[in-house]
This record gives C-alpha cells, structure tokens and sequence, in this order.
C-alpha cells in the first residue's frame, strides 16, 4: 500500500455546472466500520461525502485497501453505512430492509465489473432483458427496451450471440446497455476496463461517457488515470477517507 | 531538428513556398507545435547552405519555391528508414527539478512532487476533454491531432505514475 500523500490540489476539476440537475447518488459523512464492538474495529469508508448528479461521471482512485469497494457497495445498496446516510435515486437506504434495498437496487442501480459480467447461458439480448423481466416487466416490453439499450451501445447486431462468442470490449457494451435498461440511470462501474488493451479500454470510456452524458449518472473506479480523465471529476480515497475532490 | 527533419520530409512531396511549408508543418502534426515564418527561412537556409535544399523558382514578387537536392531526399530515406535517436534524454524540466529538490536544502521534496502529480493529473484531464471533443473517429487534420494528443496522455500518465513512485520511494526511508 501505498504511503504517499496525495497532492492536495489534485485535479481542479471543475464542479457540476448544471447544479440544477438531479442528484442520483449521495453520500452524507458515509461512515463503515467493520468489526464494530472489536478489539480493533476498522474504519473501511470514514466520513465520506459525495454527490453523483444526472450527466456526471465521478471516477474514484485510491490505492487497495483505502476504501474504493466499500464505496460502490455503500452506493449500490449492497451494505448500509454504520453511519451518516447514502441516498440513491431519493431514497435513503439507511432504514431500509434487505428487501427494500434489493428492489431499489434493481430498480436504480446498474453495475459493471471488470469481468464475469454476463450470464453465460444467455445471449446479449436475453442478459439486458434479464433485469426488466426481474422487474416484473414482460417480455413483449423487455425486448425492445433491451434492444435500444444494445443499440445505445453500439452492439445491436449481437444482440444474439452468446458472451463467449464476443470480445471482452464486445461484452463491456452489453453490461453497459444491462446496467442503463430501463428506467436505471445510476451506473457503478468497477474497473471496467480493467481486462482490455488501450484502445479497447478507450471505447469503452467513450460508451459510458456519452450514457452518462444522455442523461446517466455514474461512479467509476479505477486505478488508470487515463480512463478517470473522462471523468467530470475524481475523487481520491486514502484509509477510508476522502482525500480531495 | 525535428523541424529541419519534418520541412526536408515535407519537401520531398513536391516543391514548396516556405509560408506553404510552415502551414503544412503545423496542420499535420495537430497545430502542436506553432512555427514562425522566420524559423522557417533561417532552416530553409541552413538546408540551402549544407546543399539538402535549393530555390527551384521565383516569383515576380520574390517569393521563393524550394525543392530537394539529390543529398536531401538521401536524407529524407534515411530518416524514415532509422528510428530517432531516444540514446541521449532530452533535457527534462520535472525530472532536472525533483533530482535538485531531494538535495537542495530547506527544499520540501515531497510537496515538490505532489504538486506536480496534480499538475499532470490537471493536463491529463484537459488533453482528455479535447480528444473527446473531436469528431469520432477522426479523420484528416483532426486524426493527426487525436494521435498528438494520445502521445500528451501517454506522457502525463507516465509523469504522474513515476511521481507517484517518487513520492514512494521518498515516504520509504
């Protein structure tokens, strides 16, 4: 890990012009520890504050162990802060069930991983209906919403191929056309480029840039400052904490 | 020498006027490097001089064409045909100031090196907005531009990850 300091007037990025715009995700002084009541419990995400608005992309860097995981789960409904408050899409999933939560999640949030993205037995066209058919919503309306979000991305015409007949940057489209289906406007995105050469890497940037810029909202993290340059601003995480933004 | 190198490649497409020679400079390598019309005589010149380059007209006003002599296009041949010289490092401000700051006395290294780490983070983000803001894919003048800017990220990145590992090695007794 890593013991440098990071500089203190990194990346004068410029604050979300638009102010007006919808917030989709905020952290309010997120705090998580885990093994609270421990001999030494640790203080995974401490403090943190942050604003995701409609047309931003926030990139998050920090080195392992400072935080970044803890974040998305904290933004994706997937664990609740120990305190201070995360709201998605006007929700505050403090005081929710595990239920409640899980509906919000699918019902807001979309994900990208680095890889292992898609359901195998399911061609590109069936893995971005997936989570509206989980929605309740029929197949006759499924469809095409999977077919325009395929299309968003540039892959209509593999709409039916399974994964292991496209190529990595292929299947990095499709779970970005999964993860904006429907009414999800949040897209958090975990090194998403992770496992492709540059240029690969690059259109897959460009993919989410301009999701984000038809209206999205997403969270980023990655240790290239390259990709994190397509980012409106990038937040740095040390121990926990929210170093600069 | 990059401008000597790039007028003498420029030339062997077909003679030019200096001022067409200059606009063909700066268009095909992205307007990254601006040059002025004098730096572009005083070369000319200099290639007339050492025989790379002779008038090949002139105008009733004065202007001037140029062409390449037989020496030139060898010149040009072997510059395509060998990979430029990385052997000796340009002088390199950052570097020249982090070596200095690690032994200048009442120097603060590491804040030296912070600053510039948000300097090429600050520079690769700007390079980053231009390049999305060119037409895609890019075509032309616009392509030449775009593989500029790409060389600008790359070197920031690396300036930044080298810092980072400065910053490291400094925080490491």
């Amino acid at each position: 890990m890593s013991n440098v300091e990071t500089p203190s007037s990194a990346v004068e990025s410029e604050q979300p012009q638009e102010t007006g715009r919808p917030v989709l995700l905020r952290l309010h002084e997120a705090t998580r520890v885990h093994g609270q009541g421990t001999a030494v419990p640790v203080h995974a995400l401490n403090g943190v504050s942050l604003e995701v608005r409609v047309g931003e992309l926030v990139a998050v860097m920090g080195p392992s162990g400072s935080g970044k995981s803890t974040l998305l789960h904290l933004a994706g409904g997937l664990d609740t802060p120990t305190s201070g408050d995360v709201v998605v899409d006007g929700v505050s999933i403090a005081g929710l069930s595990v239920k409640a939560r899980a509906a919000l999640r699918r019902r807001s949030v979309g994900y990208v991983f680095q890889d292992l993205n898609l359901v195998p037995a399911l061609t590109a066209l069936e893995n971005v209906m997936l989570p509206r058919e989980l929605d309740g919503v029929s197949t006759r309306q499924a469809r095409p919403e999977a077919r325009a979000a395929l299309r968003e991305v540039g892959v209509e015409d593999l709409a039916d191929r399974f994964p292991e007949e496209m190529s990595g940057g292929q299947q990095q489209r499709v779970a970005i056309a999964r993860a904006l289906v429907g009414p999800r406007r949040l897209v958090l995105a975990d090194e998403p480029t992770g496992a492709l050469d540059s240029l690969t890497g690059e259109a897959i940037m460009r993919v989410l840039r301009a999701r984000v810029d038809d209206g999205a909202a997403g969270l980023l993290v990655t240790h290239d400052a390259q990709h994190a340059a397509w980012a409106d601003r990038v937040v740095f995480l040390r121990d926990g904490k929210m170093v600069e933004s | 020498m990059s401008v000597r190198q790039s007028l003498l490649a420029i030339l062997a497409e077909g003679e030019q006027y200096g001022y067409q020679l200059r606009h063909e400079f700066e268009v095909r390598t992205g307007r990254t490097w601006p040059i002025n019309i004098g730096q572009v005589y005083t070369t000319l010149n200099r290639l007339v001089r050492d025989g790379l380059v002779e008038e090949a007209g002139r105008q009733d006003d004065g202007s001037v064409t140029y062409r390449l002599t037989f020496a030139g296009r060898e010149e040009v041949e072997k510059w395509w045909q060998t990979a430029v010289d990385r052997g000796t490092p340009n002088r390199d401000e950052v570097a020249i100031k982090v070596a200095l700051s690690v032994t200048a006395p009442g120097v603060d290294a590491l804040a030296v090196v912070h600053r510039q780490k948000a300097e090429a983070l600050r520079v690769l983000q700007e390079y980053t907005k231009e390049k999305r803001s060119l037409p895609h894919p890019a075509k032309g003048e616009d392509f030449a531009r775009l593989l500029v800017l790409d060389h600008l990220i790359f070197a920031a990145e690396a300036e930044a990850r080298w810092l980072d590992q400065v910053g490291q090695r400094l925080a490491t007794p």
